[in-house]
């Protein structure tokens, strides 16, 4: 099998080993979706998404087309070959059970069986622990189709409207990286109902890289991230 | 937002310089005061908090940032932990701002943004992963070195979505005082990297005081 697609309904977790060379199209049904995402090295757990890191290195609060995601080793988990939409939130966070019961009210599986309002952090929580992790692996999240401004005096806003239905966003995975993921929403969203945004998701084999890639030669700091890739493979 | 405080040194439980690229690994209780001065100005001082009685419970960068609708950090922000639980409240502020979403430097992160024959050269996380197995008995780990603060490093955002590591803009002597809400474990790199001009590359000493 070298494509497959689904669709996550708003408010679900999925996790899934992702080959390096293999890209994934995240692509936002109706509008104003989200994925909160998580990546972690398979063969060791240890070395993860480090979205500080990734937004230093690359002098940018907002990811698009030609930035890379980075692990705390300087390695490149996955490149952003395409975006329709911009401009996608690295520094809200998650929604917890907290926030999710405060912004649209209590919600019980006992009552809403597989309606009930899911948030964020549980979701992030049942997937870590298919691999034996928990909540010291659960450090800062994406959260794709999601835009936070921030003005002069640091005042964080979201923006409506950020992605449009059928927006995507393409990822090519640098090396093999365990993807943990949820749909639940944007901590920051201040819709009066509960979001419930399906995410489409393929997965297909990706070209390889060439030499004129707009994310190895967007800036001299990718370069060298893949150079550090190169040498953890020892491949060319 | 800019605020003296009213504690003198002379009445603090204890005080202490802490020299560029060492680490300072401490517990200061509930209702205490903390204070971490600059002394020469321009240093960027990379701070981990933990639950003292349960460290996997520990500051969360990025639920601090989101839960005062603010990305930076002065007089007034309280510090929370993932668990969203308050840890501590910055009480007094003579630098006015501090980044949380910059991180520390590695040696491999090191090699992506200067150059890759950097990945030897001391680093924040190489103080943290010394002072985490120096002292065991605090069961601390890798996997619970999460996102830090760097108080007196000065990170804006632009309109556009752009990160820059502006001139500091602290100054030698200026500090930074929070009150713990619970008992902390405070794990400090004062950092040791040559290679970012916001410091003018040289990392210099800080001053660390407690009050009970």
């Amino acid at each position: 099998m070298t494509e497959y697609e689904d669709t996550i309904p708003g408010g679900r977790h999925w996790s899934m080993l992702i080959r390096r060379g293999v890209q994934l199209k995240l692509t936002d049904v109706s509008g104003g979706g989200n994925v909160g995402m998580l990546m972690f090295n398979p063969l060791n757990y240890l070395e993860r998404l480090n979205l500080p890191d990734t937004l230093k290195c690359q002098h940018t609060f907002k990811l698009t087309t030609g930035h890379c995601l980075y692990s705390d080793m300087g390695r490149v988990f996955c490149s952003i070959i395409d975006d329709d939409v911009g401009w996608h939130d690295a520094a809200s966070g998650t929604c917890n059970a907290h926030l999710v019961a405060n912004k649209w009210g209590a919600s019980s599986y006992q009552d809403d069986r597989n309606d009930y309002l899911r948030n964020g952090r549980d979701s992030f929580l049942i997937e870590l622990a298919k691999y034996g992790l928990g909540k010291s692996d659960m450090v800062a999240n994406m959260n794709w189709f999601g835009r936070v401004d921030v003005d002069g005096a640091g005042g964080m806003a979201i923006s409506d409207a950020n992605s449009k239905p059928g927006d995507a966003v393409i990822l090519r995975f640098e090396m093999d990286t365990l993807v943990i993921m949820h749909t639940c929403p944007h901590p920051l969203d201040t819709a009066s109902a509960y979001p419930r945004n399906p995410i489409a998701y393929q997965l297909s084999l990706a070209e390889s890289v060439p030499d004129d890639d707009p994310c190895l030669n967007s800036r001299q700091e990718n370069a060298r991230g893949f150079a550090n890739n190169q040498l953890y493979l020892m491949g060319v | 937002m800019l605020q003296k405080s009213q504690l003198s040194t002379d009445t603090a439980r204890h005080i202490e310089v802490v020299d560029a690229g060492d680490y300072w690994i401490n517990r200061v209780n509930v209702g205490e005061t903390f204070r971490i001065t600059d002394l020469k100005g321009n240093q960027a001082v990379d701070t981990l908090f933990f639950n003292a009685n349960q460290p996997r419970e520990r500051y969360s960068a990025f639920d601090t940032i989101r839960e005062q609708k603010n990305l930076y950090l002065t007089t007034g922000s309280t510090l929370i932990s993932d668990e969203c639980n308050p840890m501590l409240e910055i009480i007094a502020d003579t630098c006015g701002r501090h980044d949380t979403v910059g991180g520390a430097c590695a040696g491999e992160s090191n090699t992506v943004r200067y150059a890759l024959e950097k990945k030897t050269m001391h680093s924040c996380r190489d103080s943290w992963m010394l002072a985490i197995n120096e002292h065991e008995h605090y069961g601390l780990t890798k996997r619970d070195l999460a996102h830090n603060i760097n108080f007196f490093m000065n990170v804006p955002v632009t309109p556009a979505g752009g990160l820059t590591f502006e001139d500091g803009i602290s100054e030698a002597g200026k500090y930074v005082e929070m009150v713990a809400k619970m008992d902390v474990l405070v794990l400090i790199s004062n950092c040791p990297q040559l290679n970012n001009p916001c410091n003018g590359f040289d990392p210099t000493p800080i001053e660390l005081a407690v009050w009970s």
